[in-house]
């Protein structure tokens, strides 16, 4: 396929499709909370953006209220949440120390590379405009993951979940024009109540072992062994 | 008639880059409410330096003193290999892309050596500090260079640029990331501010002045003639490779002039977008300069595997 050959639109597709692949990145390599939830509302944002160009590109309509839900829920409603979570917890002026952030960019782009040859048979296999972005969804959705291993603060990994999610949403939006409306509303819905319960989760969480940090979860367990034999 | 107007070119490039420095400052004091120099300022310094005497060191050698000629020569041959106004021009029919890294590479080398020569600490911390920028800004660089080769199958700028030039309008998602990571790196080689302040002379972030500290006199005007040349040419290489609109393709006056037009406006939104950025950015610890050059690396990379997976996978 030849790019120069597409219409504008299918170009601007692409474009965005690998806009959010950047934004991916870019939350990779963010180590404050606050920059990371807004580059996650930015990918919702670019999200929204690449599957209402879907829209018109197909000429699918109902793809536009997947457009909107995306805005509202990824893009507004849920960092807005996270944000709000952050501050009431106090750590929205925290740096986590990311072991090593080249070596981690690095194997992003490995991940990119494995996914292109992963999804290259089904990409023969479709005969979508679309098709070649179905490699980038697949790296987003492991460089989702690559974030929730590398991290150790429970909302990094939240925000890599969500990320997880986005990658699986436009999976679906550029491999066959986006879900059932009914699958699209439940998966929706599911956001919305796992981002409610991860900020439950974290009030928890700092009530137990007082910080976020996820690593903190095994040392205590391991410490609290000698002490019981003790008595 | 094809030499003459390379020749043309290459002097027009090396008379305009004090301008863009003169203007790129003068900007940036309207941004910060300060009194704005003329914009001819850096002729004038670069007069001054020029009528006064040179004071050398007791243990200066010989390369010391050829360094500031070397790298004033490397970069107008580097900005011969460019192309301003016009494609097809021999001089960029000889050298292409990694030549011109080439240049870049061996200026840099002789102004390291230089730094070190006299022995002085901060020569030596300069050039240290140079030579690891360089290191991991050039990779970013060549992978940048490596996205457009691929696009347009060839690594001749003059080539490229057409190439780009005839295909119109296209949305390509490899330039946009080779055009993040290429302002990246020059950023970092050219000492903008995020990683070096070329207006302070503070030893805790100093990396290129450390090294031309001890020059005086003519050689200093070299030194820093070369400096903005450079400038200007990662500038060029941005505006036209990426915007190549309104570039002449053939020697017609009209074609020439509407050329050089379009050059100066790309050149002085181009500065416009540095001093915004320089403006709102705050100069970042050495130790983060890895970072971000790994992360133009990582970009310049990206936009070569966005080439092979989106645009002809």
């Amino acid at each position: 396929m030849n790019l120069a050959q597409l219409s504008l639109y299918d170009q601007a597709v692409v474009v965005s499709a690998s806009l959010v692949l950047l934004t991916s990145f870019i939350m990779l390599a963010q180590a404050r909370i606050v920059p990371l939830i807004y580059a996650f509302a930015w990918q919702g944002a670019l999200l929204a953006l690449v599957t209402a160009l879907v829209a018109y590109v197909s000429g699918h309509p109902h793809l536009y209220v997947s457009a909107l839900l995306t805005l509202g829920l990824k893009a507004l409603l849920i960092p807005w949440m996270l944000h709000r979570l952050a501050v009431r917890l106090k750590i929205h002026h925290e740096i986590e120390a990311i072991t090593n952030p080249s070596l981690m960019l690095l194997a992003g782009a490995a991940l990119v590379i494995f996914s292109y040859y992963v999804s290259l048979p089904i990409v023969h296999l479709s005969t979508l405009v679309t098709r070649n972005t179905i490699g980038v969804s697949v790296a987003i959705v492991l460089l989702g993951m690559l974030l929730m291993v590398s991290r150790s603060k429970a909302v990094a990994q939240v925000v890599g979940f969500m990320s997880i999610e986005n990658g699986l949403f436009f999976a679906a939006v550029v491999a066959t024009y986006g879900m059932p409306m009914v699958v699209e509303l439940g998966i929706a819905f599911d956001v919305l109540v796992a981002a409610v319960i991860f900020g439950v989760f974290f009030f928890q969480m700092r009530e137990s072992i007082d910080s976020l940090d996820v690593d903190r979860l095994n040392r205590l367990s391991e410490t609290a062994e000698p002490t019981e034999g003790g008595r | 008639m094809r030499w003459v107007a390379a020749a043309v070119q290459t002097a027009l490039f090396v008379a305009a880059a004090p301008l863009l420095a003169g203007w790129i400052k003068r900007v940036k004091c309207h941004m910060q409410n300060r009194a704005a120099p003329s914009l001819l300022q850096p002729y004038r310094d670069l007069a001054k330096l020029f009528r006064k005497e040179i004071v050398l060191a007791e243990n200066a050698s010989w390369l010391f003193r050829t360094a500031p000629y070397v790298v004033f020569g490397a970069f107008v041959l580097a900005a011969a290999v460019v192309p301003l106004v016009a494609v097809h021009l021999p001089t960029a029919a000889i050298a292409d892309v990694i030549v011109l890294v080439g240049f870049f590479a061996l200026a840099r080398f002789f102004q390291a050596l230089a730094g070190l020569d006299i022995g002085t600490a901060f020569g030596g911390m300069g050039s240290s500090r140079e030579m690891t920028v360089a290191s991991l800004a050039e990779p970013a660089m060549l992978m940048a260079v490596f996205t457009l080769a691929m696009v347009a199958s060839t690594t001749n700028l003059s080539v490229a640029i057409e190439h780009n030039l005839d295909a119109g309008l296209v949305l390509r998602p490899s330039f946009l990331f080779a055009l993040l990571g290429l302002a990246m790196v020059a950023i970092a080689e050219t000492g903008r501010i995020p990683v070096d302040n070329p207006a302070t002379h503070l030893e805790l972030t100093m990396l290129h002045e450390a090294m031309v500290l001890e020059y005086s006199g003519r050689h200093l005007a070299l030194v820093e003639w070369a400096g903005q040349i450079k400038l200007m040419i990662y500038a060029v290489l941005i505006a036209n490779i990426f915007f190549p609109w309104g570039i002449a393709q053939d020697f017609a006056p009209l074609a020439l002039g509407v050329g050089m037009v379009a050059v100066a406006a790309k050149l002085a939104a181009l500065g416009i977008a540095l001093v915004v950025w320089e403006t709102v950015i705050a100069k970042m610890r050495l130790f983060r300069v890895p970072q971000f050059l790994g992360f133009a690396f990582l970009l310049a990379l990206l936009g070569m595997l966005t080439q092979v997976i989106l645009e002809t996978g």
